[in-house]
């Protein structure tokens, strides 16, 4: 579904942000990428929606190159759904405008229409009540759950998660994650940057590793997690797990 | 917001706890204000000198406002266009924006006015086959400068908008345009809209150098009034009375607006820029 050949990304021509990057993501898999900061998990995550651009290599979401001039990349944003961090609501529109934008401006839905599929998407992350509320209202976990539900109002085939839950209060990080654990039972394609090792196990089909750029290590999560392969894996677990 | 702020901090004050008396946070500038407007006021309707300056320059008010309004709108315009060309991928675009900006805001406005009023206008028109009034063509010029500095009140306010913002947008697939017009704009407005009243209040008080160009708003009324009868203290006197009226008023409207937009649809204040 997702496929990434020889990726590389360098910044200001000397920052080698990624390099030389093969991924292979199937249909309905969850792959967890872990590493320290500035590993280049993020930019593997953002070439995928080509907010960076490439430096190098090629990237093919459903057989279509991303790097491709004619390819249209709206088109293929739109098909790929991308929660951040920081979730990046819209402060200056309700919950409901929140979701219901991008429905009506790039799938041409009608105004019910797409309050109709925002209500079910609300419903599906547990807060309708929150319609009309705006994003500086609601929690931290609750506006993330807003984004997870904005991107999937768009029903796209591929979520692209980039430390959901790493900006979250800790009471707040179950109702995330709980909600993308119920994402990928029902079979979502997910790319997942995480440091929550329970997430990783309980629903990813493979980790992993990576550190200065490149993929160190990748294998079912239970094996890289308890039977790395690779010193720097280990040595990465032992700092994160004290 | 300056001034809410001065409220707060206690300066100078020696017993640093208490809550300031009513007499020290009172705002008596306004009372002040007031006062001096009804004394010009009295004057003007009791005294016959003060009140024949008055007939003969409140006429210039309709070309006043009019050059005011239409060099606005122009300005906005050529301010929002100038302003998004400067963030243009396109480096011509952006060169010639950023052209247009630093050459206006290198120049004083009365010479501009000159220059470009009585030089470039002129060589344009004769270019291009066409004729605009001395009042048109000073008002074009007006609107030529302040576009140059609403420019960069566009570019900043877009600017603080944060990059994520647009990746968020982009990402469900929104064009650059949609998202700009639907995401962009729309919060940028919140940094925009104030400093644009006070570009606004600017150009109806610089319309006043219309006059130089023989161009007969209340400025240059209240010139040829003092001139031909020597009423030099009359004739200044009503046309300073009616320019603090129109930008006070306009002040407090811009004021009344600025509030209304501050504050969420609880009507609470809200904290500007978090989220
Ligand atoms: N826009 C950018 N400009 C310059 N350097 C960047 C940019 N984005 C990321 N980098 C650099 O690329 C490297 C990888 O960053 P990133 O992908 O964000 O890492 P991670 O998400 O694993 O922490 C870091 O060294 C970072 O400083
Ligand atoms: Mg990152």
């Amino acid at each position: 579904m997702i496929s990434i050949k020889n990726l590389s990304k360098t910044f200001n021509k000397n920052i080698h942000a990624v390099r030389n990057v093969d991924l292979e993501i199937d249909e309905g898999e969850v792959v967890v990428i872990v590493g320290p900061s500035g590993s280049g998990k993020s930019t593997v995550l953002r070439c995928i929606n080509r907010l960076e651009v490439p430096t190098e290599g090629s990237i093919a979401i459903d057989g279509v190159e991303l790097t491709d001039p004619k390819c249209n990349i709206d088109e293929i944003r739109a098909e790929v759904g991308m929660v951040f961090q920081q979730f990046n609501l819209f402060p200056h529109l309700t919950v409901m405008d929140n979701i219901c934008l991008a429905q009506r401006k790039v799938r041409g839905k009608s105004k019910s229409e797409a309050n109709e599929m925002a209500m079910k998407q609300l419903l599906r992350v547990g807060i309708p009540d929150k319609a009309d509320s705006y994003p500086r209202q609601l929690s931290g976990g609750q506006q993330q759950r807003v984004a997870i539900a904005r991107s999937l109002s768009m029903e796209p085939k591929i979520m692209l998660f980039d430390e959901p839950t790493s900006a979250l209060d800790p009471e707040m990080v179950k109702e995330v994650l709980d909600v993308m654990l119920e994402l990928a039972s029902e079979g979502m394609t997910m790319a997942v940057v995480t440091h929550e090792m329970g997430f990783a196990k309980a629903a990813g089909d493979r980790l992993v590793f990576m550190d200065e750029g490149m993929i160190v290590e990748i294998g079912p999560p239970n094996k890289v997690f308890e039977n790395p392969e690779e010193q720097r894996t280990k040595d990465f677990f032992d700092k994160i797990l004290y | 917001m300056a001034k809410s702020q001065g409220k707060k901090e206690n300066r100078g004050r020696k017993n640093l706890s208490d809550t300031p008396a009513w007499w020290d946070t009172f705002p008596w500038w306004g009372i002040a204000i007031v006062a001096i407007l009804l004394w010009m006021g009295y004057q003007i309707v009791t005294k016959d000198s003060y009140d024949l300056a008055w007939e003969r320059v409140i006429p210039g008010i309709r070309i006043t406002i009019t050059a005011t309004l239409q060099a606005f709108a122009i300005a906005l315009a050529l301010g929002l266009l100038a302003g998004m060309g400067q963030l243009s991928r396109n480096v011509f675009s952006r060169n010639l924006a950023r052209t247009y900006v630093e050459f206006i805001r290198g120049i004083p406005i009365l010479p501009l006015i000159f220059t470009v009023a009585l030089v470039l206008l002129p060589q344009i028109q004769d270019a291009l086959g066409f004729k605009l009034s001395f009042q048109m063509r000073a008002t074009v010029t007006l609107a030529f400068i302040y576009g140059a500095y609403m420019a960069e009140i566009f570019r900043g306010g877009i600017q603080s908008i944060a990059a994520g913002q647009v990746e968020a947008g982009r990402s469900l697939g929104l064009s650059r345009r949609q998202t700009m017009n639907s995401i962009v704009l729309p919060q940028a407005m919140r940094a925009i809209i104030p400093p644009l009243g006070n570009d606004f209040i600017a150009i109806l008080k610089d319309t006043s150098l219309l006059s130089v160009l023989g161009v007969l708003e209340i400025t240059q009324r209240a010139r040829q009034f003092s001139a031909s009868t020597f009423k030099f203290r009359e004739g200044y006197f009503v046309l300073a009375f009616i320019y603090l009226v129109l930008t006070l008023g306009l002040s407090l409207l811009l004021g009344l607006l600025e509030r209304r937009m501050t504050r969420d649809d609880r009507g609470v204040r809200s904290n500007r820029g978090i989220d």
